[in-house]
């Protein structure tokens, strides 16, 4: 398992204080100051004076060909880093393009701090050219926002934004600096922490969980005879990978990881389930349903996970550890609420199960619930059937050589569908912070750029971008920024021709009436040609035989970005898969399963 | 009118909807409200009422809300706005444990013999006369939401020209032990 710790930026510069300066040089000054080392964005109008000192400071900015792109790129570095990632664009619509990835971290809790240009200040609610309502828009898709009004603010107002997205539930925050406020002039200072929380009377992340709650955690994990951890993306968000491996090794207990949480604890750990919910294994979602506890630590009962609520895991006690107050009761009602960081309230039941033990409790009998589970495995594995000779090549097929090819610690980007679920399924994720997805917005267009982002902050690691036909004609255009700025992903291309999730559901529920999914993307466009042209090598891959070879000379090429285009079976469906709306019960099996479904009761 | 209500005391019978008082001190900083009524529309909370004004102290305003509860449980509501990073202090106001005030000022019709009976029904409910012209008179009551209702529901029967109210605020009721706290 990779290290806990948040990678540590450089150490921060030294500035003279009182030095009069633009507010466009404190700004960047104070990205400095944050750590910042890497940047993603796309000048105009009114951010055009923070371009100046750019080009005098130590950090990169890698320039992007759509906002949307820089705001996507930011998030792919947070969450490889969790560091901030950070993005800048103009006003207008700069900042309406920055909508979506903002939202989407806002979803998922990534650490993120925007920078828009906005109108000067006069002009501010005259309907300027490109002027927008950006703190308006964003209210709803960002943790917190702010206005800069003076020039004299633009330190401490960069200080909160990035103490607001890194800690607490980590999300995205927006700074709207109007044009005036970076050209004129201020005294440069550097607030202090002390100020920074006196500033914020009203922010104070609750951290350790309450020690009432804890002891009764640890009883009821001892008490149960068939516990399961429920693990989610806190996990990463909180670097609790470790501690949550100690607490599996103490206790013995099954894990499921969600989607937002692959590579949170390692797919080959016998303990380990996998991913649960509406594609998760039938063995991840039954035992969730069968279980007498759920360990919740930094998930949310999503909608995808639980499916109908009301039928979700009926016999569970609940134990819910996340450090959102409002997480806690929102879905399901927990028996033990712990409001705090995963990774010290792991720590504190850890130490506290130690202590009852050492005090003479015993641990509840769960072989007879282990044997039921391995039982579950063996008869219900993850399964496809292998494509007839000359047909097209099937998804899980392609997805399986990439995993076993791919170099050690591999980072694996994917944009949302089809694709996504197979790689979620299909990948075995062993070290945290190697799976980069769009969980909870959905992002289509995700996955290119989120791969460059994460290439930009870990240059040394292989980058796999996993993305289908429409996905990668969302944000495609980004691969000139990979190009141009040194940063060679690789984007494996499932191309079925359709929009393959959306031609399941229309299969298995519009009675195979397939209405404005059909992409034609074999024919149009030649994505060869279109990858070339955007200095990329390109591959295209048809037969079975030809997959490994073809991924092996896409590791080898890192001089530029590679697409290996995989031309896949569009009828292939997704499975497991439960219903939208259905109890985990009716979990739906792969063809070949689905009869003997009797064995999951 | 059919209720017969005792206006000295503040004990007054539910009016059938289930709401309840939340009293929440922000940062009194651009935008704020916005946040705050964003949040609600956002999450699908249905605010009954909503007054705001600076609070005691320097920089902060208190926003008093009244929610329906049929909309959302208390709990999460108070939760999510918390989350936001103006909000101080939300303190819970139970409508039994709350002294709740409302203002409300209205312009009716009041012809000859009317103007008289809308002066005594004035007097009855402690309100004022703050404006009179020959057809019409402007009158301000001041009081528990419910007892406003009640004067609105008798205004109504004369002839309502223009009525505005100011959505209500509350305080926590003293109980035993802080009045005694308030005396020390």
């Amino acid at each position: 398992m990779t290290e806990q710790t948040t990678d540590t930026p450089a150490a921060a510069p030294q500035y003279v204080e009182g030095e009069r300066i633009t507010g466009a040089q404190a700004l960047i000054r104070s990205l400095e100051m944050e750590g910042v080392d890497t940047m993603f964005g796309y000048p105009g109008g009114c951010i055009l004076p923070a371009y100046d000192p750019m080009l005098d400071s130590p950090i990169r900015h890698v320039l992007v060909r759509h906002e949307q792109g820089a705001g996507h790129m930011a998030e792919g570095y947070a969450h490889v880093t969790g560091r901030p990632g950070v993005a800048m664009v103009t006003s207008g619509p700069a900042a309406t393009n920055l909508v979506t990835p903002l939202m989407d971290a806002f979803m998922d809790s990534i650490p993120m701090v925007a920078i828009t240009g906005q109108v000067p200040t006069a002009a501010i609610g005259s309907d300027a050219f490109q002027e927008c309502d950006t703190v308006g828009i964003t209210r709803s898709c960002t943790k917190h926002n702010e206005l800069v009004m003076t020039s004299q603010g633009l330190p401490m107002a960069i200080r909160q934004a990035f103490h607001i997205a890194t800690t607490g539930r980590p999300g995205p925050t927006l700074v709207d600096v109007p044009k005036d406020v970076l050209v004129s002039e201020m005294e440069w200072y550097w607030p202090t922490d002390e100020e920074v929380l006196a500033s914020l009377p009203g922010y104070r992340p609750n951290m350790k969980g309450h020690p009432r709650m804890i002891k009764e955690a640890a009883k009821l994990i001892l008490d149960s005879e068939r516990p399961v951890i429920y693990a989610g993306g806190g996990i990463l968000k909180a670097r609790a990978a470790e501690a949550l491996a100690r607490l599996v090794e103490l206790t013995g207990i099954h894990v499921v990881t969600t989607l937002m949480a692959r590579g949170a604890f390692p797919d080959d750990h016998e303990l380990n389930l996998g991913m649960p919910g509406m594609h998760g294994n039938a063995t991840a979602v039954t035992a969730m349903q069968r279980a007498d506890l759920l360990v919740a630590l930094g998930s949310r009962f999503d909608d995808r996970i639980t499916g109908k609520v009301d039928a979700f895991a009926p016999q569970a006690k609940v134990i819910h550890v996340d450090i959102d107050p409002a997480e806690q009761g929102k879905v399901r009602k927990p028996d033990v609420p712990i409001v705090g960081d995963a990774r010290l309230v792991i720590e504190e039941i850890i130490d506290e199960i130690k202590s009852l033990r050492a005090a003479g409790v015993t641990q509840a009998d769960t072989r007879a619930w282990k044997s039921k589970v391995s039982g579950w495995q063996e008869q219900f594995p993850m399964t496809y059937q292998q494509s007839q000779p000359g047909a097209a090549l099937k998804p899980q097929y392609c997805i399986e050589q990439l995993r076993d090819l791919a170099p050690d610690k591999t980072i694996v980007a994917s944009g949302v569908g089809q694709h996504q679920m197979f790689a979620s399924q299909y990948w075995h994720f062993n070290d945290p912070y190697t799976w980069v997805n769009s969980g909870g917005l959905g992002t289509m267009g995700f996955s290119i750029p989120a791969a460059i982002g994460a290439k930009a902050a870990m240059p040394d690691r292989t980058v796999w971008a996993i993305d289908g036909d429409g996905c990668f004609q969302m944000t495609a255009q980004e691969l000139v920024t990979a190009t141009l700025e040194g940063l060679p992903i690789k984007v494996a291309l499932l191309n079925n021709s359709y929009l393959g999730m959306v031609r399941q559901w229309q299969e298995m529920f519009y009675d195979e009436r397939y209405s404005s999914v059909f992409l034609d993307s074999a024919a149009l466009p030649d994505f060869v040609m279109m990858a070339e042209s955007m200095g990329c090598a390109a591959i295209r891959v048809e037969s079975p035989e030809e997959v490994g070879p073809a991924i092996e000379k896409a590791n080898s090429i890192n001089d530029r970005p590679v697409v290996v285009e995989f031309r896949t079976e569009a009828a292939e469906g997704v499975f497991p898969m439960v219903p939208a709306g259905a109890s985990n019960d009716d979990v739906i099996l792969h063809p070949t399963q689905q009869d003997r479904k009797g064995g999951l009761a | 009118m059919s209720r017969v209500r005792d206006y000295g005391t503040n004990t007054y019978p539910q009016n059938g909807f289930n709401h309840h008082i939340l009293s929440v001190l922000v940062q009194n900083r651009p935008g704020v409200l916005a946040r705050v009524s964003g949040l609600f529309a956002r999450r699908g909370y249905n605010i009954f009422s909503l007054a705001v004004a600076p609070a005691e102290q320097e920089g902060m305003s208190r926003i008093t809300i009244v929610v329906d509860l049929d909309s959302a449980p208390l709990e999460q509501i108070t939760k999510q706005l918390f989350k936001l990073i103006d909000v101080i202090k939300i303190s819970e106001l139970d409508p039994a444990q709350s002294v709740e005030r409302e203002l409300m000022i209205a312009t009716v019709k009041a012809n000859g013999a009317l103007r008289v009976e809308l002066q005594t029904l004035t007097q009855i409910f402690e309100g004022k006369i703050l404006a009179v012209s020959e057809d019409n008179l402007t009158l301000s009551i001041e009081g528990h939401p419910d007892k406003l209702d009640d004067f609105e529901e008798l205004l109504d029967s004369h002839g309502i020209v223009e009525l505005q109210r100011t959505g209500r605020v509350a305080l926590p009721k003293l109980d035993r032990s802080s009045r005694l706290r308030v005396a020390n």
